[in-house]
C-alpha cells in the first residue's frame, strides 16, 4: 500500500518536473528540474530493489551530468525567446504527432502480453540472493566481461574523438620543462651582493 | 559464489587482435616526436602503415578461426561462417579505404595518426556487430562502430561542410540508436531476455502487439544505419560533406555490417516472425531502389550521386533479405562482395580528382578525362557499367543471383521493380561515361600522374570486376556456406 503510493508520488513528480524542463522559461531553472527529475526516478529505481542503479544515477547524473549541464547553460549566453521562436508555429503539429504517438504506445501497453517462458527467464537472470552491488560485481567481470571491455573501448574512442576534434598546438603558451628547470645552476639564478653595512640596497 | 570460468577466447581472436593493435597504434602516434611537420607526417604515415598490416593480419587470423559455430563469452558473442565471411568483407574494405585514405590526407594536408587508429577501433566495432549473439552486444558494437565514424566525418575540422555533415550524421544516428533502444526495450519486455536463441524461442511464432512494436522499432533503427528509404536522408548530405576517404569508407565497410547486422536479427531471433517483417522489407526495397535510381539522375556533385547510387544498391540487397531464405541471403553476400570491390574503385577514381592541387567533386570535372588519363577513364568506365549491371562485369551477377532468389521464391513483382529500377539507374551511370569519353575537356587537365597506391587499387578492383566471371564458384560457395549457418 505505502509502496504504491510512493510509487505514484515519484512518478507524478518525476512527469512533472520532465515538463518543467521543457517548459520553463528561465534555463537554469530547466536543469534543476532536470536535477529533480533524476532523483524522483532513483527513487523509483530504490523502490524497483536496483539500489546500486539509484545511487549511480544519484551519483553520476546529478553529480556530474547535471552540474556539467549547470556550467555550460551559466556559460553560454542563451536567450530562451530566440530558441523558442517557431515553438507556436511547429506547436499544432508537434502535440499532433506526439498525441498519436502516445495513443500507439497506450495501446501497446493496454494489450501488453508476456511470452510465457519470461517469467522464468527473468527469473534464471535473477536467482541469486544478495545486495544488488555485490551481485553485479560478481557478474560485470565474469558473465558481462565482454560488455565491459567493449565499453571501455568505447569510451576510449569518445576520448580520441574528443581530442582529434578540439587539440590544437598553441604558440606563445609557457610550459614547465623539468629538464630546463634542473638544468639551471646556482650560478645562472642567484646573484650575491654585498651590501653596505647601514645602507641600505 | 562459484569462481567463473575464463571464457574462451579463441573465437574473438581477430577482434581481440585488432583492439589491441589499436591501442598500440595509439601510443605509437602520441609518442612519435611530432614537433614539426615532418614528424607529424612520419608518425601517420607509420600509423596508416601499420594498421593496413594489422587488418591484413586480422584477416588472417579470421580465416584461422573460421569454421565451425562458436558461441562463446556467456552467449554475447558467436563466430560462425556467417561472420567470417562478412567479416573477411569488412576488413578488406577498410584496408583498402586505409590505403587510399593516408595519400588523400597527405595531399589536403590533413593527415594525423589518429585517422588510422579510428578506422581501426571502427572496424573492430563492425566485427562485433556482425558476431553479436545478444541485444546488448549488439548495441554496444554498433555504438562503437558510430562513435568512430561520427569523428570520422569531422576529421577536417575547420572545414565547414565536414563539421556539418558530422553534425548532422551524430545527431540523426544518436535519434536512430534512441529508436533502436526503445525497440529492444519492447522486446526484452515480451520475452524477459536479449539473447537472440532465447528470444526466439519465447517468440515461438506468435507475435503480440507489443513485441511487434519493439521489432518495428528495432528494424527502423537498422534501417537507418544502412541508410534505406524512408531513413535515407541523411546520406547524401554526410557523403557530400565528409572528406572522400572518409565517405568511401562509409560506403563500403559500415554498410556491409549495418546489413550483415539486419539479416542476423531478422533471421535469428525474428526468424519465426518472417510472415510479419517480410512486407515491411520489401517495402523499403522498392522505396530504396525508386529513390536511389530517380534521385541520383538530378545530381551534380559526384559524392551525392554515389550517395544516392549506395541507397539504390541496399535497396537491392534488402530484396534478398526480404525472400527470407538461403537462396536470398546468399544473393546479399554474393552482391555485398562485389560491392565492396566496385565502390572501392569508383572512390579511388574520385580521389584521384584533382585540379591544381584542390580536390573536385563535379561530374563535369571528368569531361575528356578519357584523353588524358585513359587508365583511370577505363577503370572507372568497369565500375560504373558495373553498377549499371553489363554483363558479363561482377555487378551483373549480384544483381542476377538476387533476382534469382526473389522468381524462386515467388516474389516475380518485385525482381520486376527491381529490374526496373536498374534500367533506371543505368541512365546516370551511363551518363559519366558519356562525360568522360565523349565530353570536351576543360581549360586544363586533372593533376597527373596518379599517384601510386590509386593505380594499384584501380588495378586490383578492376581485375576482380572484369574477371568474377570466369571464377565465381569459390565466392558463392562461401556465401552459400555463410548463408546456411544463419538458418
Amino acid at each position: 500500500m505505502i509502496a504504491t503510493l510512493v510509487f505514484y508520488m515519484f512518478a507524478l513528480f518525476c512527469i512533472i518536473s520532465g515538463v518543467m524542463v521543457v517548459t520553463s522559461r528561465n534555463p537554469v531553472h530547466s536543469v534543476l528540474f532536470l536535477i529533480l527529475a533524476f532523483f524522483n526516478a532513483s527513487g523509483l529505481f530504490v523502490l524497483a530493489g536496483a539500489e546500486f542503479l539509484a545511487m549511480l544515477l544519484v551519483i553520476v547524473y546529478v553529480g556530474a551530468v547535471a552540474v556539467l549541464f549547470l556550467f555550460v547553460v551559466m556559460m553560454l549566453d542563451i536567450t530562451v525567446a530566440e530558441l523558442k521562436q517557431g515553438f507556436q508555429t511547429y506547436l499544432p503539429i508537434g502535440a499532433a504527432v506526439g498525441l498519436v504517438f502516445l495513443a500507439e504506445i497506450a495501446f501497446v501497453g493496454l494489450s501488453w502480453t508476456m511470452a510465457p517462458s519470461a517469467q522464468s527467464n527473468i527469473q534464471a537472470a535473477t536467482q541469486a540472493d544478495g545486495q544488488n552491488t555485490v551481485l553485479l560485481g560478481h557478474i560485470i567481470y565474469t558473465d558481462y566481461l565482454y560488455m565491459f571491455q567493449a565499453a571501455g573501448l568505447v569510451l576510449l574512442v569518445a576520448m580520441i574523438g574528443a581530442i582529434v576534434l578540439t587539440h590544437r598546438k598553441r604558440t606563445g603558451v609557457k610550459k614547465q620543462v623539468i629538464a630546463k628547470q634542473l638544468a639551471r645552476s646556482a650560478k645562472q639564478s642567484v646573484e650575491l651582493k654585498k651590501v653596505e653595512t647601514g645602507r641600505g640596497i | 559464489m562459484a569462481m567463473a570460468e575464463v571464457p574462451n577466447l579463441i573465437p574473438a581472436m581477430p577482434e581481440i587482435f585488432l583492439a589491441l593493435a589499436a591501442m598500440t597504434l595509439l601510443m605509437l602516434g602520441v609518442f612519435q616526436k611530432a614537433e614539426t611537420a615532418d614528424g607529424v607526417l612520419r608518425a601517420s604515415r607509420l600509423t596508416s602503415n601499420l594498421g593496413v598490416l594489422s587488418l591484413v593480419l586480422a584477416l588472417a587470423l579470421v580465416f584461422t578461426v573460421s569454421g565451425g559455430t562458436l558461441v562463446s563469452f556467456g552467449g554475447l558473442f558467436i563466430s560462425d561462417p556467417f561472420a567470417s565471411y562478412v567479416k573477411v568483407l569488412i576488413l578488406v574494405a577498410s584496408g583498402f579505404t586505409l590505403v587510399l585514405a593516408q595519400g588523400w590526407l597527405e595531399r589536403q594536408g590533413a593527415h594525423r595518426f589518429e585517422y588510422a587508429v579510428l578506422v581501426l577501433l571502427a572496424t573492430v566495432g563492425m566485427m562485433m556487430m556482425v558476431s553479436a549473439f545478444n541485444l546488448m552486444s549488439l548495441y554496444i558494437g554498433l555504438e562503437l562502430q558510430s562513435l568512430s565514424l561520427y569523428v570520422l566525418a569531422a576529421f577536417l575540422r575547420d572545414d565547414v561542410r565536414s563539421t556539418e555533415s558530422a553534425l548532422k550524421y551524430f545527431v540523426l544516428g544518436a535519434l536512430a540508436s534512441g529508436l533502436m533502444l526503445y525497440g529492444m526495450s519492447l522486446v526484452y519486455g515480451f520475452s524477459g531476455t536479449t539473447d537472440f536463441a532465447v528470444i526466439r524461442t519465447a517468440i515461438a511464432g506468435e507475435a503480440s502487439i507489443g513485441l511487434l512494436v519493439g521489432l518495428v522499432f528495432v528494424t527502423a533503427g537498422l534501417a537507418f544505419k544502412v541508410s534505406a528509404v524512408p531513413f535515407h536522408m541523411w546520406t547524401p548530405d554526410v557523403y557530400e560533406g565528409a572528406p572522400t576517404p572518409v565517405t568511401a569508407f562509409f560506403a563500403v565497410a559500415p554498410k556491409i555490417a549495418a546489413l550483415a547486422l539486419f539479416m542476423r536479427v531478422m533471421m535469428g531471433p525474428f526468424g519465426d516472425l518472417a510472415a510479419q517483417w517480410q512486407q515491411v522489407i520489401m517495402t523499403m526495397a522498392v522505396l530504396s531502389m525508386a529513390v536511389g535510381s530517380f534521385g541520383a539522375i538530378a545530381q551534380s556533385n559526384i559524392k551525392r550521386m554515389m550517395a544516392y547510387s549506395s541507397i539504390g544498391h541496399v535497396g537491392y540487397s534488402l530484396i534478398g533479405l526480404a525472400v527470407a531464405d538461403v537462396s536470398g541471403i546468399t544473393g546479399v553476400l554474393v552482391y555485398l562482395t562485389i560491392y565492396v570491390f566496385m565502390n572501392v574503385g569508383a572512390f579511388a577514381c574520385i580521389m584521384a580528382m584533382r585540379r591544381g592541387g584542390r580536390a573536385v567533386e563535379h561530374i563535369f570535372e571528368l569531361g575528356g578525362v578519357a584523353k588524358t588519363h585513359p587508365g583511370m577513364a577505363a577503370a572507372l568506365a568497369v565500375m560504373m557499367f558495373s553498377m549499371a549491371g553489363i554483363p558479363p562485369l561482377a555487378g551483373f551477377f549480384g544483381k542476377l543471383y538476387i533476382f534469382l532468389a526473389a522468381i524462386e521464391a515467388g516474389y516475380y513483382i518485385i525482381a520486376v521493380i527491381g529490374v526496373l529500377a536498374s534500367v533506371v539507374s543505368a541512365y546516370y551511370y551511363l551518363r559519366i561515361i558519356k562525360v568522360m569519353y565523349f565530353d570536351e575537356p576543360g581549360v586544363d587537365p586533372l593533376d597527373s600522374p596518379l599517384p601510386v597506391t590509386i593505380t594499384v587499387v584501380l588495378a586490383v578492383t578492376s581485375a576482380v570486376i572484369v574477371l568474377f566471371f570466369a571464377f565465381p564458384s569459390p565466392v558463392i560457395r562461401a556465401a552459400e556456406a555463410a548463408a546456411q549457418s544463419l538458418f
